[in-house]
């Protein structure tokens, strides 16, 4: 209410200081001018008083969920597992599975939808990071999505940032500033590291050593349908098993341990690009 | 009814953006000298306040922030050595662990474009997770860090008083770190007050014969008023095989960068011995005599030092005698930067 008071108060000195001005306009101006500036005072003032004060469309906003499950080839992850994992020939298991998802866009038939503040950290270990909702959306059908997998660079040198990106979350090189835009840390007992650990840490956002990679994981068709009241879900799998498979088949025996930004980070990073995939939309 | 909706619409144009209590910041301000240039941090994202840099300057001195509450930045970066840490030739952090490089000294942070003898670290803000987080130095993790502040009423008070609520989170922490130790200006040396022409800067014709040999010989890399250019440079120095030091190629992979450091200011390096990214130097004497006679050769040494820079035993003398002229007394007396605790 008060916000529309304020509004009718605006409108009402808005069309006296307009006939103020186009008097004084009207006064002064060259007669050459006359008749164009009567046209539109006359155009004004019958506008400003026969408007009535209406309330404008009020554009419709709904949300999107989305929802992660990381997976090794056919098998829901699990962490610390007893049973290993297979690839290459070599076998593995998972202690460790954490990626930045950011830059989310949301295209429909209207245009894109772009997150703001979109950053978000999932983690194996932490159930509570799979899901995430994306709020404020306008309503319509959607048709796609891409993200970035990773943090832009302009997060990478701007400074401590915090939440997704908080420091303490031990996705920052603190000896080379930087994030690390995904983890996966295991064993294998093909590793040829100490205690046949597999540590491979992808970092790097800048020039030819840039491990970001924005990917598009189709929806095959379906649609995301955001109305007011009903939150779509877009069920995106992610499988670790891609990390390890094409473009460059990875060798546990040779290839255990990547901390640092350059060549094998970003042999990963061109693996694990396809390892996402819609698997359903629940409207 | 139009009268009530104009007064409101007034108001509401008045006094819809609350108005920040001002805060008593009259000896925490942003100065910038009159002989240097813009600053590359200026507080723009990180609003400067004497809460701020009051609680930046207990993290500073804070020891826990170390893994077993011993070590503080102040135990490696002390203020009567400029900030480096005094007659050092590298730190024992945790367990009396050693690091492989020298503590340098801490001043004119707002002017550096990357922090670290490598430049590793790309902004002000992030720095002090390098040291809080390595192993040899104080070997905390930022959560451990901030469940020990949490924990402590004292801080809760001061992350009001510097932030407005009680959150405690690494930003936070950081921010108020920039906000303390970028007030590190050293500009009051008796060379800064010479140039901007006050009555204390006097200089003996020695002083000033240094001042023109470095000008003449030690430039671009040391050029005034900061006396470094923030570049990386590989400075012929004999390659220690134990420490074996890549320096910049460790941050760039390059090849290229092997054995490259950055150039430091020659601001207060009469205060912050020992000398060199490594501390192989006692004395300012020895640092001249490399560089007039001691170039190691490979295949990244900087061209400017191809051959050395020739230079006399007086020569030598007024340089040092001009260097001497670059200690800032007043920023190792400054009160507002001295250890709370004490």
């Amino acid at each position: 209410m008060l916000y529309l008071l304020n509004g009718m108060g605006f409108y009402l000195i808005f069309c006296k200081f307009i006939e103020e001005k186009l008097r004084t306009m009207i006064m002064k101006t060259h007669t050459k001018f006359l008749s164009v500036i009567f046209f539109a005072a006359a155009f004004a003032v019958v506008s400003c008083k026969k408007d009535p004060v209406e309330e404008p469309p009020v554009p419709e906003f709904g949300s999107i969920a989305i929802e992660f499950e990381n997976m090794v080839g056919d098998s829901v992850l699990e962490l610390n597992s007893d049973d290993n994992y297979a690839i290459n020939g070599d076998t593995f298991t998972v202690t460790m599975f954490k990626y930045y998802i950011s830059n989310i866009k949301l295209a429909s038939a209207n245009g894109t939808f772009t997150e703001p503040e979109s950053y978000h950290l999932i983690d194996q270990s932490v159930p509570g990071s799979f899901t995430f909702t994306i709020d404020n959306i306008p309503v319509g059908d959607y048709t796609g999505i891409s993200f970035m997998i990773g943090v832009d660079s302009t997060r990478n040198v701007s400074g401590v940032q915090t939440g997704a990106l908080d420091p303490a979350n031990g996705m920052f090189w603190s000896w080379s500033s930087g994030y690390i835009m995904a983890k996966f840390e295991g064993t294998s007992p093909q590793s040829g590291g100490s205690s046949h650990n597999l540590i491979y840490h992808t970092g790097g956002f800048s020039g030819v050593n840039s491990v970001l990679r924005t990917v598009g994981p189709s929806f095959n068709g379906a649609i995301a349908n955001v109305t007011k009241t009903e939150t779509p879900v877009i069920h995106i799998a992610a499988d670790l098993a891609e990390w390890f498979v094409a473009p460059a088949n990875i060798d546990f025996a040779t290839t255990y341990t990547i901390h640092m930004p350059g060549t094998a980070a970003k042999m990963i990073a061109d693996n694990y690009a396809d390892m996402f995939s819609v698997e359903h939309i629940h409207n | 009814m139009f009268f009530t909706a104009t007064t409101l619409f007034i108001g509401s144009c008045t006094h819809d953006v609350p108005v920040k209590p001002e805060l008593p910041s009259d000896d925490i301000r942003l100065v910038v000298p009159s002989n240097f240039p813009q600053p590359v941090y200026n507080f723009s994202s990180n609003t400067l306040t004497k809460e701020g840099f009051i609680l930046g300057r207990k993290l500073f001195y804070e020891t826990r922030l170390s893994r077993d509450n011993t070590i503080s930045c102040g135990s490696c970066h002390q203020q009567f050595a400029a900030f480096a840490h005094f007659e050092h030739k590298v730190s024992h952090g945790i367990d009396g662990l050693f690091g492989n490089r020298n503590s340098p000294g801490l001043f004119n942070l707002l002017w550096q474009t990357n922090f670290m003898w490598d430049g590793g670290v790309n902004h002000i803000e992030v720095q002090p997770l390098a040291p809080i987080t390595n192993p040899v130095e104080m070997d905390e993790s930022m959560n451990n860090v901030v469940s020990k502040l949490k924990a402590d009423p004292l801080y809760k008070k001061m992350f009001i008083d510097a932030f407005g609520n009680d959150t405690i989170n690494s930003q936070r922490v950081f921010k108020a770190m920039a906000q303390f130790m970028g007030m590190f200006t050293s500009s009051n040396s008796r060379y800064d007050k010479y140039m901007r022409g006050e009555p204390e800067g006097t200089m003996s014709a020695e002083e000033l014969n240094g001042l023109n040999l470095v000008r003449q010989k030690c430039t671009p890399c040391h050029a005034e008023p900061l006396f470094t250019d923030n570049t990386y440079r590989n400075n012929g120095l004999l390659f220690d095989p134990i420490l074996n030091d890549a320096g910049r190629m460790n941050i760039t992979m390059l090849q290229s960068d092997s054995m490259k450091i950055k150039v430091p200011s020659l601001r207060n390096v009469g205060l912050t011995g020992l000398y060199m990214h490594d501390g192989r130097f006692n004395t300012l004497q020895q640092v001249l005599n490399h560089y007039s006679t001691g170039i190691v050769h490979n295949s990244t040494l900087d061209p400017l030092l191809a051959t050395g820079i020739p230079l006399t035993t007086q020569e030598k003398s007024d340089i040092v005698r001009f260097l001497e002229t670059l200690n800032d007394y007043e920023l190792i007396t400054d009160e507002r930067f001295a250890d709370p605790n004490f």
